[in-house]
């Protein structure tokens, strides 16, 4: 985080982090391994193809899902648009105004992107229409309607939530190759839950799940991304402290474990959206 | 052109000529803002927050007998059926202007010297009218965050739909109809501090469309008491009499 930005936090209070933490305690009462309560809500925004709003404590974001047609990129014709867009708007806290996206903010989107597109969540060579020509573009936009700390998790939940309750309209190709919309709505096709917990590094301390107070004092954080198997499958090391070997292992160990329980989470939501049920 | 008023002078979602959208409104619902409101107009979902009064940045901008307003009134991009591009457009800055200037008269900005305040107003999904909602809900943030108001501010836009003077047009009225008038009052002061108009009426029309605005107005005026009612007293209390 770019030190202007960091909310004023006297020096007691970092000391007071930092003391507790001394003990094994967090300023909020949490168990160092212990997130946050995690509310994910569906089909917010009828408008979107899909839609999720995620509370993670008392960070609190929108995402939206719109499947468009498109066409692809020179270098990877046969491959679908996966576009990955986050923006702390200014409602979200004093510090930001708005304005082109900061490098943070940047650094967000491409966090949340590499997570869902290394997971294959979407397997985007089936959402080729015509191979050069015609693909499907699938923005994911995350607005991030007030800031708490542990924007990834928060946003990637979202954007997972969102992708995995998302319906879209079918096409069919005619024999002469002519392509045309139909009216019927089918689900996003989508194979897996990637779930990125972050964990950060406070003196000796590792914090999963860190509030905006405890990133105001972190020396560094890493953010890794599981899936369904218990497979990592992208990760990200940020700010400019650094952890030792062993930390990492227990890093992943700890997003595995947190990974875990966020995606048991996120299956009864989407299997409740399914139902028409909005919410856990 | 489909049909926007059926025979029995229904209109396409079954309001009548005079009826607002199903409205909810809440006050107080971000936590780091120091006001906020969230209004539903229909399928309109619009965050109001403000923050300040604050340091004013750059500081060339500052007067020394009063705060300056910024506004901006941002629409996300899976607010609209196909995806809004995330660059501002030049529709937003108007409407960011028109709001601001909506709001200013009801700010006593002399109370607060050498100071911004700033009002954010993000529209999260839009179907027509979400400049009037983005106001309704704006000086709902703007008296939660504690600012010395005038008076509270309501809109909400008239205009002519099938030849037919209409109430608080949706998305597809909005769209196919002839005429859209968003108007904004301070109920208690009688002021009018916002004023457009698109289409063609008649003098006659004029009146009973910028009428039908004002008394949307008013109507809206007594949900905003009631949300801030709910907001500070809790739901058991009674509510603002009419003609309070």
């Amino acid at each position: 985080m770019v030190a202007a930005k960091r909310p004023v936090l006297e020096s007691l209070r970092r000391d007071h982090i930092i003391e507790l933490l001394g003990k094994g305690q967090r300023v909020d009462g949490r168990k160092l391994t212990e997130q946050r309560k995690l509310t994910i809500e569906t089909n917010v925004i009828e408008k979107a193809n899909g839609s999720a709003r995620v509370s993670l404590g008392d960070t609190e974001v929108i995402c939206g899902v719109k499947i468009e047609l498109g066409t692809p990129f020179p270098d990877t014709p046969d491959k679908a648009i996966l576009i990955v867009n986050a923006e702390v708007l200014p409602i979200a806290s004093p510090q930001h105004e708005p304005g082109p996206p900061d490098e943070e903010v940047i650094e967000l989107s491409r966090v949340v992107d590499r997570g869902i597109r290394e997971s294959e969540m979407i397997d985007l060579s089936k959402l080729v229409i015509i191979p050069g020509q015609k693909v499907y573009a699938v923005f994911i936009d995350i607005s991030v309607i007030n800031l708490d700390g542990n924007l990834i998790e928060a946003c990637s939940c979202a954007a997972v939530t969102a992708l995995a309750t998302a319906k879209m309209k079918s096409h069919e190709l005619s024999s002469s190759g002519e392509f045309k919309q139909l009216e019927d709505i089918v689900p996003l096709p989508t194979n897996r839950l990637p779930v990125s917990i972050t964990v950060a590094k406070i003196g000796e301390s590792l914090l999963v799940d860190p509030s905006m107070d405890e990133e105001s004092v972190m020396d560094a954080r890493l953010t890794l991304t599981t899936d369904d198997d218990g497979n990592f499958c992208a990760g990200q090391k940020g700010e400019p402290g650094g952890f030792s070997i062993d930390e990492v292992f227990q890093v992943s160990e700890n997003a595995l474990a947190s990974g875990k329980e966020v995606r048991e989470l996120m299956k009864k939501v989407i299997e409740g959206a399914k139902e028409g049920k909005e919410t856990n | 052109m489909t049909n926007l008023i059926d025979s029995a002078g229904l209109r396409n979602d079954g309001r009548k000529f005079n009826e607002l959208r199903p409205i909810k409104l809440e006050v107080g619902i971000l936590k780091n803002a120091d006001g906020s409101a969230y209004i539903e107009m229909g399928k309109n979902k619009i965050i109001a927050a403000v923050y300040g009064p604050k340091e004013v940045h750059p500081r060339h901008l500052v007067r020394p007998d009063r705060a300056i307003v910024k506004c901006r009134y941002h629409m996300a991009s899976f607010s609209t059926d196909t995806r809004k591009n995330p660059a501002p457009s030049r529709r937003e800055t108007e409407i960011s202007k028109i709001i601001r200037q909506s709001l200013e008269p009801a700010l006593i900005l002399e109370d607060y010297p050498r100071t911004a305040i700033h009002i954010w107003v993000e529209v999260l999904q839009s179907d027509g009218g979400s400049r009037c909602a983005g106001v309704t809900a704006a000086s709902l943030a703007l008296a939660d965050a504690g600012i010395n108001m005038r008076d509270i501010v309501a809109s909400c836009a008239a205009g002519k739909v099938d030849g037919k003077v209409v109430l608080d047009l949706d998305n597809i009225e909005d769209m196919e109809g002839e005429t859209d008038m968003p108007v904004a009052l301070m109920p208690n002061i009688g002021e009018v501090t916002l004023f457009q108009m698109d289409g063609i009426v008649s003098p006659a029309e004029f009146k009973e469309a910028f009428e039908l605005a004002l008394s949307g107005c008013q109507d809206l005026y007594k949900l905003q008491k009631q949300a801030l009612f709910t907001k500070y007293f809790g739901t058991d209390k009674p509510q603002v009499q009419e003609g309070e």
